[in-house]
C-alpha cells in the first residue's frame, strides 16, 4: 500500500494538462514522419494503424482506471477525463486518415461504412463516442448530474466494437487483436461485478 | 521463350517500376510475420543454399532437381509486371525469370495433367511466423494448367538483374500478374503435376473470401473491402487511389475464362 499512496500523492500533484499535449504532439509528430518519407512506403497504411491501436489503447487505460483503484489502490482518477478526451482525439485522427486519406472518396466512404461489417463497428463505435467527448467537461457533469454517469457507460459497447473492430481487420490467426477483446471483456466484466457487489450496499444506506 | 513477346513492348514501357526500396521493404511474408517490414527484418535467416526442388505427380522427369539444373538452358528475360494485392496495393515491379511454361517443357508433363501445385519451403527454426502458426504452413497455391502455361507466367529467381532479395520470396518463386499477389507463391520448394484442383492456403483458411483462381477483378469485392480501386505503393501519404484494371491489365488472358462466370470462380 505505500507504493500506492506514494503515486497517488505524487499525481495529486502532477497536472493533468500535459496527457493533452502529449498525445497531440504524438499525433502530428506521426503525421510529420508520414509526410516527410519516414513511415515506409505506404504511410497512409502504416498512420491508420498506428492512430487506431493508439487510441484503442488510450481507452482500454481509461477503462482501467476504475478498477486500478479498486485492486491496487492507485487513484488516477483525476487524468480519466485527459485521457477519455485525448482517446477521442486519436480516434477522430485515425477516422480522417481512413476517410481523407485513404478511401478518398465520399461515396466509397459511405459504402465501406454501410457495407463492411469491420468498418461498420468501427464507425458505430466512433459514433458512440462524440457525445461523450461532448460531454467531457465541468459544466455538462454538473448540469446532467446522475445522468452523465449514465450516458458515459456508452464507453462499454463503443470499447466492445473498438476490440470487435481490430479483431475483424486482421488476417489469418493474429494474438494481438483477440488480446485486446480479451482485455477489454475482462475490464468489463470487472465492472459488472463491481457495479454489482456496490449496489446493495448504497440500497441499505438509503 | 519465343512466344515471351506475347507481352507488348510498348505495354512493358508504359510501367514505371517501383524503387528497389519499396519492393523490399512492403511485403507480405507470413512465415516471417505479420506486418509489411517483418519480412525485411526477418528473412535473413531463411537458408537457400543450396535449394532444391521437389518435382512430382504426373511428369516424365520426376525427382530432386537443383534449381541450377532446373534454370539450366533457359533465358531468364526482364518482364515489368503490376503486381496487385488483394488487401487493395500494388507496385510495378521488374522481375527477371523465365516462364513457367519452359520448366514445365523440361519436366515433361503427362497428358492426364490438369494443374500444377506448388508449395513454399518451411523452416521453423528461421521463420518466426511458422512458429507463431499464424496460417497453416508450408504455404501452398496452384494453377490450372493452362494458367500455368500462359506466356505472362514466370519463375522470377530476380528483381532490377539483381538475385531476389529474400523477403521477395529467394530463390525461386511464382509471378502470374493477372492474379492476386498471394497466388505468386514465394521460395517454391515443390512442383507437382495433378489431376484435380489442389488446395490453396488463404482458400483453405477462408474460402468465402479467396477463391482458387483469385484473378484480379475489380467488380467482384472481396467481402471485407472494394476492389474497384488501389493504391500504388510509394506515392506518399496524399497518394491518389487508381482504378484497379481487369485481370490487373492484362486482357490477353481472358480467353482461359471463356465461358466461366467469374463470379461464380473468384
Amino acid at each position: 500500500m505505500a507504493l500506492a499512496d506514494r503515486i497517488n500523492s505524487l499525481s495529486r500533484r502532477l497536472p493533468t494538462w500535459p496527457v493533452y499535449i502529449l498525445v497531440a504532439a504524438w499525433v502530428a509528430w506521426l503525421f510529420w514522419l508520414g509526410l516527410s518519407g519516414q513511415l515506409g512506403p505506404e504511410p497512409i497504411n502504416t498512420l491508420e494503424r498506428k492512430y487506431g491501436l493508439f487510441a484503442l489503447q488510450l481507452l482500454v487505460a481509461g477503462l482501467a482506471v476504475t478498477p486500478l483503484r479498486t485492486w491496487t489502490g492507485v487513484n488516477l482518477i483525476r487524468f480519466r477525463r485527459a485521457i477519455g478526451v485525448s482517446a477521442f482525439f486519436v480516434v477522430l485522427a485515425h477516422f480522417s486518415v481512413w476517410a481523407l486519406l485513404d478511401v478518398q472518396r465520399l461515396g466509397a466512404i459511405w459504402a465501406d461504412i454501410v457495407k463492411r461489417p469491420y468498418v461498420t463497428v468501427g464507425f458505430l463505435s466512433f459514433l458512440l463516442l462524440i457525445p461523450l467527448a461532448m460531454t467531457s467537461n465541468t459544466w455538462s457533469v454538473r448540469r446532467l448530474g446522475p445522468r452523465w454517469r449514465q450516458l458515459h457507460k456508452l464507453t462499454y459497447p463503443a470499447l466492445l466494437l473498438g476490440g470487435l473492430h481490430f479483431w475483424w481487420l486482421t488476417k489469418g490467426w493474429q494474438w494481438e487483436p483477440l488480446l485486446y477483446l480479451g482485455g477489454i471483456v475482462a475490464l468489463l466484466s470487472l465492472r459488472i461485478r463491481l457495479g454489482a457487489r456496490r449496489r446493495p450496499t448504497r440500497a441499505r444506506t438509503v | 521463350g519465343a512466344v515471351g513477346s506475347a507481352l507488348p513492348a510498348a505495354a512493358q514501357a508504359a510501367l514505371e517500376p517501383n524503387p528497389i526500396e519499396d519492393i523490399r521493404t512492403y511485403n507480405n511474408f507470413y512465415e516471417f510475420g505479420t506486418g509489411k517490414d517483418d519480412p525485411a527484418r526477418n528473412a535473413d535467416a531463411m537458408v537457400i543454399e543450396p535449394w532444391s526442388i521437389e518435382v512430382d505427380g504426373l511428369v516424365d522427369n520426376p525427382g530432386t532437381w537443383s534449381l541450377a539444373d532446373l534454370m539450366d538452358g533457359l533465358t531468364v528475360e526482364e518482364r515489368i509486371y503490376r503486381f496487385r494485392c488483394v488487401e487493395a496495393w500494388s507496385m510495378v515491379v521488374p522481375w527477371n525469370g523465365v516462364e513457367l511454361a519452359d520448366v514445365l517443357a523440361k519436366v515433361g508433363v503427362n497428358p492426364e495433367a490438369k494443374f500444377v501445385a506448388f508449395e513454399t519451403v518451411v523452416q521453423p527454426e528461421n521463420m518466426p511466423g511458422v512458429r507463431r502458426q499464424v496460417i497453416p504452413f508450408p504455404y501452398v497455391e496452384g494453377l490450372r494448367l493452362d494458367e500455368a502455361m500462359h506466356p505472362l507466367t514466370i519463375l522470377a529467381t530476380g528483381i532490377y538483374g539483381e538475385p531476389m532479395a529474400k523477403q521477395n520470396g529467394a530463390p525461386i518463386r511464382l509471378v502470374v500478374p493477372w492474379k492476386y499477389g498471394f497466388k505468386s507463391i514465394k521460395s517454391i520448394v515443390r512442383i507437382s503435376l495433378v489431376e484435380e484442383e489442389p488446395p490453396a492456403t488463404w482458400n483453405i483458411i477462408n474460402p468465402r473470401e479467396y477463391g482458387f483462381y483469385s484473378n484480379v477483378n475489380p467488380e467482384v469485392d472481396h467481402p471485407r473491402w472494394s476492389q474497384a480501386t488501389e493504391r500504388r505503393i510509394g506515392g506518399g501519404l496524399f497518394s491518389p487511389r487508381q482504378d484497379t484494371l481487369m485481370f490487373n491489365g492484362y486482357p490477353e488472358v481472358a480467353s482461359l475464362y471463356e465461358g466461366m462466370d467469374l463470379a461464380e470462380f473468384y
